[in-house]
């Protein structure tokens, strides 16, 4: 693996990380509920796409596997938490 | 000999080329989600990232793992297509609980009744 990978993987990670923190943010500040959730599905969705950096930082197949179940896990929850926003309970 | 080894190869270039570009868009959409101002605004930037930039990356970790020859490419076919299926889902759904807190369900044509 030569240095200009490596620096490239690097700098990939620390973008996804700024946008972690931007979805973080949008989080802890957001004015009403659904921002907190919007902040919420970017955050994870993010951290689905980090897993991915690393996979291919490591060269292990495992990070994919991780990658999907928090992507998965993400859009449920996501969908989940719109749910109680809608109705006020989750299953009706 | 190691010249040949320390020289990048074509899928090197463009694994990384894809790993930046995806991060890059992916974090200009985080940046919209957090610098817009209303809610119906901020729904719509992160979608850019988790399409776009979730294609940009799995592209890159697919082309970079057929390259190594560990395992076969289709995996990460999963992911853009479970990504392209559920972001619309997630933000038609968002959406609409948003339209209803705001009450547009009183209104002539909104759906939002219990």
């Amino acid at each position: 693996m030569s240095t200009m990978f490596s620096w490239s993987i690097t700098t990939a990670q620390i973008l996804l990380s700024l946008a972690m923190a931007c979805a973080a943010f949008r989080i802890l500040w957001g004015p009403r509920a659904q921002d907190r959730v919007v902040g919420f599905d970017t955050l994870s969705v993010n951290a689905m796409l980090l897993l991915l950096a690393f996979g291919i930082r490591s060269g292990s197949a495992l990070y994919f596997e991780s990658a999907l179940i928090v992507g998965l896990l993400g859009f449920v929850s996501t969908v989940a938490l719109a749910k109680f926003l809608l109705r006020g309970e989750v299953i009706e | 000999m190691n010249e040949v080894m320390d020289a990048p190869s074509l899928a090197t270039i463009l694994t990384a080329t894809l790993l930046i570009a995806g991060a890059a868009v992916t974090l200009i959409g985080s940046v919209g989600l957090l610098r817009f101002s209303g809610f119906y605004q901020r729904v719509h930037a992160p979608t850019l990232g988790t399409t776009l930039g979730t294609i940009f990356i799995a592209a890159a970790s697919m082309i970079y793992f057929s390259t190594l020859g560990i395992r076969p490419v289709l995996h990460e076919l999963l992911i853009i297509v479970f990504i392209i299926t559920t972001t619309p889902i997630t933000l038609m759904v968002l959406v609409r609980a948003a339209r209803f807190r705001d009450g547009a369900g009183s209104k002539p044509g909104g759906h939002g009744e219990k």
